[in-house]
């Protein structure tokens, strides 16, 4: 194999593993533009897994797969969002709970499906490639070969993928230029200013925050039901505190999620790859251990490097503050 | 916006407005009318319940009981919403602005319908408001790039973008200049002569006189009477407010002193960001003196005030207490060396005094390097107290009462009975009177002043320009972090003052 393809082959698994972050960065921008600090990403991305598992192994449906997810993991965010909103509680310790809560509701449901595999509609699915440009293309003289990178890089993905990153281009231009991203963004950042501008605070907590929740558990969706195929226990596997990092990293904005994505994506995908390279996998740094390590370290870093740029926006100012309007 | 018109209705009509917060009866039973084409003060004291009424009005807070009609027609405001809807628009004492949203953004957020954002139209129609009330403002400018006065300008164009006809300016005055003052006066008049209703809140009577044209007192959360400008005086208004009698006038005995106690040269401090607070500030300080300092809020003062004390490590410079260099030393060291200084800042609960404790351990705080041994001595702290709430008459159920229960005018005595008690040899007050009624803030002046009789050197740092031109000998005026000018009080005027605050130094001949 070539070069080029072995490069071509990698960043088609870099976007794969992307998805699911990218999912979750963005239900968690816009839960946090709305000023509501969600730990619970973990726990959101399991029901979505679980309950969409379940609907896709005995309805064989995407969409009813995708809307199971939904459901699921907008109960959870619901749950989140009378708690933190109506009666303020912690939003921390609140997304914690959710967490815990959301693993065990996972695990559970998903107990007697664990091991078992999505049947051949869904599979069918994940594994068609409508955008796939034709073999003939290849060989047009000069731009053949560019074609075929960007055929095997990016053009051999199912529609959930690509609706995926047309969602962060749509998220982004909701968030910057309509009349409604800006109140989000307002309300993120003081909402005692948005209600005095006549904004309805509470209600748009609510619709961002479950909507945000309905985002990461699709990124369950995503996990389970199409990139694995298979329901095993623990399934998100602590991509969700990943994504509430990437949240900073990218700061709040669905464009830079693109990126900051595939950045994690790629990382995961590295990951992978030398565990089975036998003779770097026996050295200790690249055992098993450690390399489960590492998304979690580059966090680290990667947060450090963050917060190390005074100048970049920090988030919202409202982050984590519940609002009452008669506080005094 | 046609002119007034004697048979129309008035543009607000409260009746019988009550609202009670956990025990405290906040409004009660309050009416207040304003007619559209006038400016009407609403006058108070802390607590007498201006906000909470104008809360109420603008949708933030639901009334108890009471009846609300707007230009004639009856209305429910259940959110703000509900009141701008009746083209009611409030300023808040603190403005409710984005700081990372540009001034356009924030003037257009809640407005409108449709998913895209005209951003142009937007931006034309803020610009024509902005020509037609005279107001210099760049639209696409973050907030947080602005001044005060300039925020200021941008909330009254927030309310007059949604095209209201009755503005309710929040203490609008506190922070600004007085050319500042001047320039929102102007705006102001320019509502009125397009028939806006104009409600000014304010406790600075001078501003109310010339300002309005009529006047409702408030005091204790009841409706006192509603007079005209041209028909009262300070002193009538100041018994309205106060229910009694009160000499306005304070006293300023002549500085007797006993030489020098404190001489600062080339003062600098620089935040994390290495922007410098202080910049080479040099004056000097006399026992039995009071050096007032002048200035717009964050222009260094706090630096000042904890440099000086011992709080806030300085990157340049010399203080010289009496003869010791004092600069960079911490509180400890400057109390082991011997010498008596007091600081009584601007957070009094959170850096004055322990909120959650009553008033006898928050007065044996300052003891503790004064006995030996493990164990407190109660029984001299309680006398101690005891003496204290007697000599300033602090109105208090007894000497363990919790400080945060206290109102803030007793809180204030609590802090400087305690510092006074030490018979320090520097007193530094920071803001002494915010938030105080008006009888406690003369009783803090004649108390500072008692000090001043007692060879005390005194830094006071006010905000209210009146008050500084009356009680301190010299006034030392700062502009970000520099001093503009050290000018002899009764030699100024406000104007000059407010110049210097604004960053323009006297000319020599002006100076002293």
């Amino acid at each position: 194999m070539d070069v080029a393809l072995l490069i071509a082959l990698f960043l088609a698994s870099a976007v794969r593993m992307a998805v699911p972050l990218l999912l979750g960065t963005l239900g968690e921008s816009l839960t946090e533009r709305a000023g509501n600090l969600n730990l619970g990403v973990e726990g959101l991305m399991m029901m979505g897994a679980a309950t969409g598992f379940i609907a896709a192994y005995h309805t064989d449906n995407i969409a009813l797969a995708v809307l199971a997810g939904m459901l699921g993991s907008g109960f959870g965010s619901l749950l989140y969002a009378i708690l933190t909103i109506t009666f303020r509680t912690k939003q921390d310790v609140t997304g914690l709970a959710l967490t815990i809560f959301g693993s065990g509701f996972a695990n559970t449901l998903g107990k007697t499906l664990a091991n078992t595999n999505t049947p051949e509609g869904i599979r069918t699915f994940a594994q068609a490639t409508p955008l796939k440009l034709p073999e003939s293309t290849a060989s047009i003289p000069g731009i053949g070969p560019v074609l075929a990178f960007i055929d095997t890089a990016f053009l051999q993905h199912n529609w959930f993928v690509y609706l995926t990153f047309i969602a962060a281009f749509a998220g982004w231009f909701y968030l910057f230029r309509t009349r409604q991203g800006l109140h989000l963004r307002m309300i993120g950042e003081n909402p005692a200013a948005a209600d005095a501008s006549g904004i309805r605070v509470i209600g748009a907590k609510y619709a961002h925050v479950v909507v945000g929740g309905i985002l990461c558990g699709l990124g369950g969706v995503y996990i389970s039901v199409i990139n694995v195929g298979t329901y095993l226990e623990n399934i998100v596997a602590g991509r969700g505190w990943i994504v509430v990092a990437l949240v900073i990293f990218i700061r709040w904005d669905p464009l830079k999620a693109i990126a900051g994505s595939l950045l994690f994506g790629a990382l995961e995908i590295v990951g992978f790859r030398i565990q089975h390279i036998e003779a770097l996998s026996g050295l200790p740094i690249f055992s098993q251990y450690a390399i489960d390590m590492y998304p979690y370290l580059m966090t680290i870093i990667v947060l450090i490097l963050t917060y190390a740029r005074k100048k970049a926006y920090l988030g919202p100012a409202g982050l984590g503050v519940p609002y009452f309007r008669e506080d005094r | 916006m046609q002119p007034q018109n004697r048979t129309q209705p008035p543009a607000i009509t409260m009746q019988g407005i009550s609202k009670t917060f956990a025990t405290v009866k906040a409004n009660d039973q309050i009416s207040f009318s304003v007619k559209a084409g006038e400016i009407h003060a609403l006058l108070g004291e802390n607590g007498s319940g201006k906000s909470t009424l104008m809360n109420i009005l603008s949708g933030i807070y639901l009334p108890d009981s009471g009846e609300i009609d707007i230009h004639g027609e009856r209305v429910i405001f259940r959110s703000p919403r509900d009141s701008m809807a009746q083209g009611i628009g409030m300023i808040h004492q603190h403005f409710k602005l984005v700081e990372n949203l540009s001034a356009l953004e924030n003037i257009v957020a809640g407005t409108g319908h449709g998913l895209l954002l005209d951003r142009k139209a937007a931006r034309d129609k803020v610009i024509a408001l902005s020509e037609q009330f005279e107001m210099d403002i760049d639209p696409d400018r973050k907030i947080a790039s602005m001044s005060v006065s300039e925020k200021q300008t941008v909330e009254i164009l927030k309310v007059l973008y949604r095209g209201s006809q009755i503005l309710i300016l929040d203490e609008p005055t506190a922070v600004l200049t007085p050319q500042e003052i001047t320039r929102l006066f102007h705006i102001l008049h320019r509502m009125r002569e397009i028939g806006q209703a104009v409600v000014f809140i304010s406790h600075k009577l001078n501003e109310v006189l010339s300002l309005c044209d009529r006047v409702t007192v408030l005091r204790q959360g009841k409706t006192i009477g509603t007079v005209y400008t041209h028909q009262t005086t300070a002193t009538e208004l100041v018994e309205m407010m106060v229910g009694r009698a009160v000499d306005l006038a304070i006293e300023r005995p002549a500085a007797v002193g006993s030489g020098q106690c404190l001489d600062v040269k080339n003062l600098t401090v620089k935040d994390h960001d290495g922007v410098a607070r202080l910049n080479q500030v040099s004056f000097t300080l006399d026992h039995g003196e009071i050096l007032g300092v002048a200035g717009l809020s964050g222009s260094g003062q706090k630096e000042l005030c904890e440099t000086i004390a011992g709080l806030c490590a300085p990157n340049g410079g010399s203080i010289l207490f009496h003869d010791n260099q004092i600069i960079g030393k911490s509180p400890r060291e400057i109390i082991r060396l011997g010498i008596s200084m007091s600081f009584i800042p601007e957070d009094r609960l959170g850096m004055g005094l322990v909120a959650s404790m009553d008033i006898a351990d928050n007065i044996m705080l300052k003891d503790y390097a004064f006995h030996k041994g493990p164990f407190l001595n109660r029984k001299e702290a309680r006398a101690k107290a005891k003496r204290i709430v007697e000599q300033l008459s602090i109105n208090t159920p007894g000497i363990y009462h919790t400080v945060r229960k206290l109102s803030g005018g007793n809180i204030q005595k609590v802090i400087l009975g305690r510092e006074i008690n030490l018979s320090p040899r520097l007193l530094i007050t920071a803001y002494a009177v915010r938030g105080l009624d008006i009888h406690s803030s003369y009783t803090i002046y004649s108390l500072i002043n008692e000090q001043k009789s007692k060879d005390v050197a005194v830094l006071f740092i006010g905000e209210d320009l009146d008050v500084l031109l009356e009680l301190c000998d010299r006034i030392l005026v700062l502009c970000n972090g520099q001093v503009t000018g050290i000018v002899n009080a009764k030699d100024v005027n406000k104007e000059q003052i407010g110049l210097m605050m604004a960053g323009e130094t006297l000319t020599e001949s002006e100076a002293v």
